[in-house]
């Protein structure tokens, strides 16, 4: 049904709006297979809506969109057979421990031996100490950390990860983005959103701009740097970043 | 339906037992202020009231039920709002599992919940001298008409649960639920109540289902009671039903 080639995700104008408000007016973007994508945007830009109507959580008003070759309006089951969607907030239980969640997402997607695949994900995730703790005594990192394991239950082809790091520490920032490039050189494709620019910079193959519904570049990164004029030398004394400090006071290697 | 209804809605019964059994507090506060009612309307108040009863206890036991299920669903709003503002509702959502049952399990966990606490209540009202002469059929009709009742009041509790912006929004249509029996048959005879409360006292729903009740634990024949009372936990259960369909599907679609 789907071949190698046809991009993983396509979008063809996408348009939403919440009452008199457009969120989305005629967004068109695709994903090539096994690539990271970076949605960039401010607050408000419309990058929630979008991963919403691509998990099949939102229908678009106008405009089709294709995930794993599916329709998200006429095929969301399969939609859902082929994703995984890391919203906002660190979506845990937090009442269960963290072997339970991965058990219970790994049940709900009808897979043999949840329990080897909980304690499979809780090491790759280094989290296997904590396993047997309720979710609510974790780090933002940690909870961020098993969030993402649970998303990778089932090996999806595609991931959303909406904000993946908002709120949270350096440290568990780049705790994240470890465990996304590693996903991405499993070969799963990983649509992410962010507002922080060193984020798509860091991890994206692709980086699009959405501002005010729309995408307004649309490229990698060298070729968004070719849109402004061309570097100027200019000789600047080599300061170590606040994060550069913080890190090295902490002991944590970037 | 999805052909892993059944299964999915388990799996997620399960785990939202065992938030019950985790947090057993929400059983427990559930169970204590209807108790704390039972305890001063019969040690307190009850010595004052004229029932033509026998035993008081005996009298209002079905209307401290009845503020036990609409306190409890409290509770089923709350944990349904919870999972909303979470985001693991939208995680659910965007999984390859039958839609519905994220709406059912908390349902039916609802429905369990509540058993457990009107057991709980039911076995304070024995310690207090309550007794019934009820057989097993009574006993069974009291206990549909008590599920039923929870079912109705559950589908109410859906709604603010998917639609509140706060936590306080989410449980706060439960208080005049709560309120609803203290202007009924359930703790005073409606025929000493001023005209215009009599009349509403004794044409809303809490009224026929406590007589029902009252008439089944008593052993004395239920008359129309019970089939108005089953009209009314059948009619508010439908309603709610559809409204909270709606509601749900207005957020996720």
């Amino acid at each position: 049904m789907t071949t190698q080639q046809t991009p993983a995700i396509q979008v063809h104008g996408l348009e939403k709006s919440y009452k008199e408000l457009r969120v989305l007016r005629g967004v068109n973007f695709e994903v090539a297979r096994g690539s990271v994508f970076a949605l960039l945007g401010s607050n408000g830009a419309g990058k929630t809506t979008a991963v919403k109507i691509l998990s099949t959580l939102l229908k678009a008003d106008v405009g089709t969109a294709r995930v794993n070759g599916f329709d998200v309006a006429t095929q969301a089951a399969n939609v859902r057979e082929s994703i995984s969607l890391t919203g906002q907030f660190a979506a845990v239980d937090e009442i269960l421990s963290g072997r339970e969640n991965l058990v219970l997402v790994a049940r709900l997607r009808h897979l043999k031996d949840p329990g080897k695949i909980a304690d499979d994900l809780l090491e790759r995730f280094s989290l296997t100490d904590a396993g047997g703790r309720k979710t609510a005594t974790y780090s933002g990192g940690m909870r961020r950390r098993l969030d993402i394991a649970m998303s990778l239950i089932g090996d999806p082809p595609v991931i959303f990860l909406d904000e993946p790091t908002t709120g949270l520490d350096p440290q568990a920032r780049i705790e994240v983005w470890q465990a996304v490039r590693e996903l991405a050189d499993r070969g799963t494709t990983v649509l992410l959103t962010t507002q922080y620019l060193d984020e798509a910079e860091q991890l994206a193959d692709r980086i699009a701009i959405l501002h005010e519904g729309r995408i307004i570049v649309n490229g990698t990164l060298a070729e968004l740097k070719q849109l402004l004029p061309p570097a100027k030398v200019e000789y600047v004394e080599k300061q170590p970043t606040l994060e550069d400090v913080f890190l090295t006071l902490v002991g944590t290697k970037a | 339906m999805s052909k892993h209804f059944f299964g999915d809605t388990t799996v997620l019964l399960g785990r939202s037992l065992r938030h019950i059994t985790r947090s057993p507090d929400t059983i427990i506060t559930t169970a204590i202020m209807p108790i704390a009612m039972m305890l001063m309307f019969v040690y307190v108040f009850g010595g004052a009231i004229r029932t033509g009863s026998a035993s008081y206890v005996n009298y209002m036991l079905p209307g401290i039920l009845l503020i036990t299920v609409a306190s409890g669903i409290a509770y089923t709003a709350y944990r349904l709002f919870m999972d909303m503002k979470g985001g693991i509702f939208e995680r659910f959502q965007s999984m390859p599992t039958a839609r519905s049952s994220v709406l059912w399990a908390h349902v039916l966990t609802s429905l369990v919940a509540n058993l457990i606490s009107l057991g709980v209540v039911m076995l304070v009202a024995l310690l207090m001298g309550f007794r019934s002469g009820a057989g097993v059929l009574a006993w069974l009709s009291v206990t549909g008409i008590l599920i039923l009742f929870t079912l109705a009041l559950t589908w109410i509790a859906v709604i603010p649960g998917l639609s509140a912006k706060t936590m306080e929004g989410a449980s706060a249509f439960s208080y005049p639920l709560i309120f609803l029996p203290f202007l009924s048959s359930a703790f005073v005879p409606t025929a000493t109540m001023p005209g215009p409360v009599r009349a509403f006292a004794e044409n809303q729903p809490t009224t026929s289902i406590v007589n029902a009740i009252r008439a089944l634990f008593t052993g004395q024949p239920v008359g129309t009671d019970i089939w108005v009372a089953l009209a009314w936990c059948v009619g508010i259960l439908v309603v709610a039903y559809v409204l909270a369909m709606r509601t749900y599907r207005r957020k996720i679609s």
